[in-house]
């Protein structure tokens, strides 16, 4: 067998709390394209950032061809010639395409400064050899994402990139921009150049990858060749499930009925586009019914409940809740119509941190709270009592920081934020992750009320398990459009699987 | 469907029209030699309303008058472009005027080196403490600013003492005439010239602009940021020390309080000349027409006479915060081509 270009070897990477990467093993042959996939938090961003000189590992070693290396800083990586293309193209925005592209190899006149006419001429060269036409006079930013990425690469191959990292490179482009790309791809592998391609389209990782690697909790779940794994198998090792084995279990503690009322819809979402994250997804939860949104990582799944919650941007669709159009793209107005969104990241965009319980509850109701922009602390007292013993929230005090609590009381506080807001439709994305197994089998009971009660929720998980069981239907999200829908006994999670991998073309 | 494909396809031309292509012409036009229209307006409007205004001696006032502001502004050029800023520039300026005529006692030499020996020492040592602890150059300069101010009372004994130059030869550096302009405008435009070309022909240059438009794409691609940010801030110190050194010797003193607060005047000239105090855009023809629409500012007010001098601090600033208006708006019509 040839040298691997890049080999790591039993590579482990640990942070506070949590093992980022058990004993991973990784080969990278020349001229192969490897697909690396895998959930949020499965390893993949921590193993490319041992690749790439960002990371130390805490053990194993790295080869290049066959030598052990070790990498003190991203520009050690760089000079080994490996070169990393990052979603966000790491490429200086205000400057000239041409001056981006040749940056530190500037072509020289006989006076020793920069050539500019050689300049120009070079980088256009080098670019009409990528597919692009264009005046490379032009500032970075003015031009698309699909050029901007072909910039960066065409850059990494020129300072003699030996493996190239790509992190979701399509995810920003136009679908000619992503055949351009292919076909940039196809040629550096006929020049033995190695890469490494990290996505969740389908799609595109059986067009143009030959291996696959599948990382799951810090783990290698499946190393192989791409086209003898059917697509269900990858699917099923990607969300960890055994595709043999898939039976309900009854763990959570979703009762998984709901008595829809027959009643309209609550909360109709029609053709909702923002390209290219969201193309034509249509929604609708009716009243005391709990909807899933199944799909891999980076399907639209989160930006489905933003773009309900007027929190996207869109180019097109409208949102009604009960019959009434909500005006688009605004928070405050979606909140108003009762619609409430429960983000993914608690940290990030949920909980402030440094207020107590009670503000962190109270924030959002301010408006309905206060008579002419004065608050009634008797008033937020009172409603926040109320929600902290319905939703069962422990903390020491109503003043106890909010960033003290544990990640399901936290989850919790949220929950009642939103329902404070008199929230009539919850949007729930990921509301069980990081959270115990007690707590989230708490915030899962809790679900069930709140739809019992009579609230539409629409919940996201990458827990198959959890979707099945407390969703009465689901709708599949693949790429950015609906894949599916399955309604009652359909709700299994062989038929999630199968409908995110069934090809594009099928239903197109 | 059809309709989304449909406006897909209309939003893809759009982007291609010629309509949008000439907007951002004109956008990328605004921003590059926006304020040397500006100029050229004020100056047409000046000749035409004063009869005194467009004279040779009258030009020659404003030139000789902003070639100080200018050999600052070049150094602050590319402090700004880098991403960083420099507050003791002003205080750099003082402290070297004081310097030469001190030192003009010991020679032509001393008069010269002292002052950019000093400060060019400061302008690296503040170099060396953004680079290396990734303090804010604000606060540096702001220290910088300050530490200078202190030195510079102390060698003129609180401002007391106000040293005069005794040396014919550093004197005549700024007071002789050729062609009508004295040395200082000379030597500013050789300065614009050689800080142009180190600026956009050469790989130094490059890296000041990687810099400032981003980082962490610059350390990525290769540049020694360290090295590069060291190298900004000492050539803004040696610039200020030269403009300080010059001043004295067309004053023939040591002024101890003329060029306190040079520093923010030098800042709006560099950002009414379009490079963005976010860093990573601009250049020294835009710093130059910045530079002289301060200088015709303040000669258009003395023509009116009626107006103190006071009111050319109103108007600049009114210019200052227009500019900075104008760049908002170019800068979101471009992200949204």
């Amino acid at each position: 067998m040839a040298t691997a270009v890049l080999e790591a070897r039993g590579i482990s990477k640990g942070f506070p709390g949590v093992l980022a990467l058990d004993d991973v093993s990784f080969r990278l042959d020349a001229g192969q394209v490897h697909a690396l996939v895998g959930e949020n938090g499965a390893g993949k961003s921590t193993l490319i950032k041992v690749l790439t000189g960002v990371y130390r590992p805490d053990r194993g070693t790295l080869l290049l061809r066959g030598e052990p290396v070790t990498f003190d800083h991203p520009l050690a990586a760089q000079r080994a010639g490996i070169s990393t293309i990052y979603q966000e193209v790491n490429l200086v925005p205000q400057m000239s395409l041409a001056h981006n592209l040749l940056l530190g190899r500037e072509p020289r006149s006989r006076l020793g400064v920069i050539d500019m006419t050689q300049l120009y001429a070079e980088a256009e060269r080098v670019m009409t050899r990528y597919g692009i036409r264009t005046d490379v006079r032009r500032p970075l930013r003015s031009l698309g994402m699909g050029t901007q990425q072909m910039v960066a690469l065409a850059r990494a191959v020129s300072i003699d990139a030996r493996v190239v990292i790509m992190d979701e490179p399509t995810s920003a482009l136009e679908p000619r921009e992503v055949d351009t790309l292919f076909g940039v791809i196809a040629d550096l592998r006929a020049q033995g150049i190695s890469l490494i391609y990290v996505s969740h389209r389908l799609d595109e990782l059986y067009r143009i990858c030959d291996r696959v690697t599948v990382l799951r909790d810090g783990r290698v779940a499946h190393g192989g060749p791409l086209d003898e794994l059917p697509r269900v198998d990858l699917v099923a090792l990607m969300l960890g499930r055994d595709p043999a084995e898939i039976r309900r279990e009854g763990a959570t503690k979703f009762s998984g009925e709901h008595t829809a009322a027959a009643s309209g819809p609550l909360v109709e979402a029609r053709s909702l586009s923002r390209r290219p994250a969201l193309r034509d997804v249509s929604v609708q939860v009716r009243p005391g019914e709990v909807v899933g949104l199944g799909g891999l990582l980076g399907a639209g799944r989160s930006e489905t409940a933003k773009a309900i919650a007027g929190a996207l941007p869109l180019d097109g669709g409208t949102v009604l809740v009960a019959g009434q159009e909500v005006r688009r793209g605004s928070p405050a107005a979606a909140i108003r119509a009762g619609v409430s969104l429960v983000p993914e990241d608690r940290k990030a965009e949920g909980i402030v941190p440094t207020l107590s319980v009670k503000d962190n509850i109270a924030l959002a109701a301010l408006p309905q709270l206060s008579r002419s922009g004065v608050v009634s602390d008797a008033r937020v007292d009172r409603i926040v009592d109320s929600f902290m013993r319905r939703l069962r929230i422990k903390a020491a005090s109503p003043d106890q920081k909010v960033a003290e609590l544990s990640g399901g009381n936290q989850q919790k506080v949220l929950l009642a934020r939103s329902l404070a807001t008199g929230a009539k439709v919850l949007l729930l994305d990921e509301p069980t992750r990081g959270i115990d197994v007690g707590a989230k089998a708490e915030v899962q009971a809790l679900i069930d009320e709140l739809a019992a009660e009579g609230l539409g929720v629409l919940l996201i998980s990458s827990d198959l398990e959890e979707l099945v069981e407390g969703a009465d239907r689901v709708v599949v999200l693949r790429d950015g459009a609906v894949a599916g829908e399955l309604s009652g006994d359909q709700v299994t999670e062989e038929a999630i699987m199968a409908t995110i991998a069934a090809t594009g073309e099928t239903d197109g | 469907m059809t309709t989304t494909i449909a406006d897909a396809d209309a939003g893809a031309e759009a982007r291609c029209r010629p309509g949008a292509l000439r907007r951002e012409r004109v956008g990328h036009l605004l921003q590059h030699h926006g304020a040397l229209m500006v100029l050229a307006v004020t100056v047409v409007v000046g000749a035409v309303a004063f009869d005194s205004f467009a004279t040779p001696q009258n030009a020659a006032n404003i030139v000789v008058s902003s070639s100080f502001l200018a050999i600052v502004a070049i150094g602050m050029t590319f402090v700004i472009i880098s991403g960083g800023i420099d507050l003791s520039v002003g205080s750099s300026f003082v402290l070297a005027g004081v310097l030469a005529a001190y030192g003009s006692r010991y020679g032509l030499l001393v008069a010269l080196l002292l002052p950019l020996a000093v400060c060019g020492a400061i302008g690296l040592v503040q170099g060396l403490i953004v680079a290396r602890t990734g303090m804010a150059p604000f606060i540096v300069t702001l220290a910088g600013l300050l530490g200078m101010r202190g030195l510079m009372l102390a060698v003129s004994d609180e401002g007391a003492n106000t040293y005069l130059v005794q040396n014919d030869a550093f004197s005549a550096l700024g007071q002789t005439s050729v062609l009508g302009l004295t040395a200082p405008v000379w030597i500013t435009l050789g300065l614009v010239l050689l800080g142009g070309v180190l600026l956009q022909r050469t790989g130094f240059g490059q890296q000041v602009y990687a810099i400032g438009g981003s980082e962490e794409a610059a350390v990525l691609m290769g540049v020694p940021v360290a090295r590069v940010k060291v190298l900004v801030y000492l050539i803004s110190g040696l610039l200020s020390g030269l403009a300080g050194a010059l001043n004295a010797a067309r004053l023939s003193s040591g002024v101890t309080i003329l060029g306190a607060g040079m520093e923010l005047d030098v800042i709006a000239a560099v950002v009414i000349g379009g490079t963005l105090l976010t860093g990573g855009a601009g250049g020294l023809t835009g710093t130059m027409a910045g530079v002289l629409l301060l200088g015709v500012i303040q000669s258009l007010i003395n023509q009116i006479g009626v107006l103190t001098s006071s009111f050319q601090q109103v108007v600049s600033g009114a210019f200052l915060a227009l500019v900075v208006v104008l760049q908002r708006i170019l800068h979101r019509a471009q992200r949204l081509s």
